[in-house]
């Protein structure tokens, strides 16, 4: 196993094949159209959720576009971190998959929970320092990636 | 005002829809998924595709991860006309910053008021 | 013989103890506990410490019920699946019994009773103490998700036990005594490529079936010699991948005699997926229901093999395949034990 260059002989790359294919036989696949139903209709619903406060914020708040989408945003951040609190977000999650992990709401449950979850190892380097776990790895390549629009964007404008 | 709602509800359902897909079928770890939404976001943001999606199922493109993406995208773009070079930098955080301010405001007070529960 | 000790001295399996959290007292052996626990944090402030708890509390319950004091236990071998078995240790310093620790993710029941058997068979000490402890909410933490992060369980995934078990060992002929173990078969680590964290049943399942087949062909036994062949946490699909493998090597199992108890110690309404595991699982199941079946007489001699997947966060992170191993020990009931029973 040392060898990087080592290939597993034909006979025990027989008995790899052979054990895989046995346990993508024996092992029981997810319900493919429950799951995508569950993630759409939820994920869908969420984001009617969203569209129901950007026209509150804008029909009665008085907000431009920019403030009612704001607006959307924090109030969705801000449910499901009481949802995360309650302990209902992660039937939810449980329930609907990525109709819950793909909207905004589940960037929030991904920073809460893990807030919530290392609180006991102290406010800095638990709570303060595991926010991120999950939801850093998201900034990161998000950021990073509209850096890199940006520079291209300030070099040769489109 | 019924007709944006369905429009949001149809794309918002589509594409969490598509993320399922994915869990499903390639056993993609939902961070994995989420990274690929936003940097998605970012890149149909840049080439012009996802404006015009936004522009027409409104929250339905705005609330899933992707429209973060589009919103940094769209952040950097206006900095850069505003400022400059340096926009690059300080756009896409700009334009996102409400979300992931409250994500984190919120978070760490949820952190100090409740406790996980054992399932 | 590789890996088969026969006990000469035939050690005696004297008492069991099995403490076990709220969700495993509702599974259909909720009552052959010792105590159901119905505060998942056992009245302390974090997981790590309720664990710490559950396995204090079922050596404790252990040396009592066996009527003997700390004191006259010589050695206590235990772990758990925590980083550095700080449940065990942990629980240890407050036992006082001198310790050794041991880490076969969740085989460490069977390591521990398979050491403890044959330090007690050679002579070395009197009386041990084995145990093992697993708690889901500790364990979730360290090697999957924050308990309130929504994320979706796969069929394949298993339920973490909470709970721990323990077995007290001994020579001594004046202690009553349930069942004398006559062999061990020390496992060895097998791979078959598995990958999947969330498929442990089928990452193990390999190791279980060579244990087996070597523990078979040194023994010169068959299947059919055993009233009860117990796995430890192979769950669904690492159960119905054992009995194939079995059946691939020629020596088939016999369904109705060979149970697995991840499957029993949950009950499919439960919504646990494939079923149950951890270091916990097999050690109430075999500390409560199955010591009591041997009690009883209803099953005269079993083989409890307790099987483990030795990954960690990192090595799952870098890609590695998941090693698997499991240790055998083959315990008889006591009508048969020599001395006073």
């Amino acid at each position: 196993m040392f060898d990087k260059n080592a290939k597993p002989s034909p006979r025990r790359q027989q008995q790899l094949d052979r054990y895989k294919q046995l346990v993508e036989r024996m092992s029981p696949n997810s319900d493919m159209g429950k799951g995508l139903l569950r993630a759409f209709w939820v994920g869908g619903t969420i984001c009617t959720l969203g569209q129901a406060l950007q026209e509150i914020g804008k029909a009665w708040l008085g907000m431009n576009n920019t403030a009612a989408s704001t607006f959307c945003s924090t109030v969705l951040v801000f449910l499901t971190a009481l949802l995360t609190g309650l302990g209902v977000w992660d039937k939810i999650g449980q329930y609907a998959g990525a109709g819950a992990f793909v909207p905004i709401s589940g960037f929030a449950n991904a920073m809460v929970s893990p807030a919530m979850e290392f609180r006991r190892e102290g406010l800095v380097l638990g709570l303060g320092a595991k926010l991120f776990t999950i939801a850093g790895p998201v900034l990161v390549w998000g950021v990073s990636a509209s850096v890199i629009v940006g520079i291209i964007y300030a070099i040769w404008p489109w | 005002m019924l007709w944006s709602f369905v429009k949001a509800f149809a794309l918002g359902g589509a594409l969490c829809a598509i993320g399922e897909f994915l869990v499903l079928k390639t056993k993609l770890t939902p961070a994995r998924i989420l990274v690929g939404y936003i940097v998605a976001g970012v890149i149909l943001s840049a080439t012009g595709l996802y404006g015009p999606l936004a522009e027409f199922a409104g929250a339905g493109a705005t609330v899933p991860l992707t429209g973060f993406g589009h919103a940094l995208t769209n952040g950097v773009k206006k900095a850069v006309q505003e400022i400059g070079f340096m926009g690059a930098f300080t756009g896409g955080l700009t334009s996102t910053a409400a979300g992931i301010a409250a994500a984190v405001f919120f978070g760490a007070l949820a952190a100090m008021v409740f406790k996980p529960r054992p399932k | 013989m590789q890996g088969t000790i026969e006990l000469l001295r035939r050690p005696r399996l004297c008492m069991g103890a099995a403490i076990a959290g709220k969700k495993e007292g509702e599974g259909p052996l909720g009552t052959g506990y010792d105590q159901v626990i119905e505060d998942d944090l056992f009245g302390e402030e974090s997981w790590e410490k309720a664990e710490c708890r559950f396995f204090y509390t079922a050596c404790d319950t252990c040396i009592r019920k066996a009527g003997l004091t700390r004191e006259q236990v010589d050695v206590l071998l235990g772990g758990d699946l925590l980083n550095q078995i700080t449940s065990a240790s942990m629980a240890a310093r407050e036992l006082k019994i001198p310790f050794l620790g041991l880490y076969g993710a969740c085989s460490t029941m069977a390591e521990g009773l398979c050491i403890a058997a044959m330090l007690v068979d050679a002579g070395h000490v009197r009386t041990a103490l084995c145990a093992a402890s697993s708690h889901f909410c500790s364990a979730e933490r360290q090697y999957r998700f924050p308990l309130e992060y929504g994320n979706q369980r796969t069929p394949t995934a298993q339920w973490t036990v909470t709970g721990s078990g323990a077995s007290l060992i001994s020579s001594d002929e004046s202690l009553p005594a349930i069942a004398q173990c006559t062999h061990v078969t020390i496992g060895r680590v097998t791979d078959l490529g598995v990958a999947d964290a969330n498929n442990m049943g089928a990452a193990m399942a390999p190791a279980a079936a060579d244990t087996l087949a070597r523990h078979f062909r040194d023994t010169h036994r068959t299947p059919g010699d055993y009233d009860l062949i117990i796995t430890g946490d192979l769950g669904q699909v690492g159960h119905d991948i054992l009995l194939e493998l079995m059946r691939q090597r020629g020596v088939p199992l016999i369904t109705e005699r060979y149970i697995d108890c991840g499957l029993e110690v949950f009950s499919p309404g439960q919504d646990v997926h494939a079923g149950g595991s951890g270091c916990g699982c097999s050690a109430i199941v075999l500390n409560s229901h199955i010591l009591e079946r041997i009690r009883r007489g209803e099953v005269h001699r079993v083989l409890f093999m307790a099987t483990g997947a030795l990954l960690s966060t990192t090595t799952s992170q870098q890609g590695e395949t998941i090693p698997g191993i499991a240790h055998a020990i083959v315990l008889e009931g006591c009508s048969a034990c020599s001395g006073a029973s």
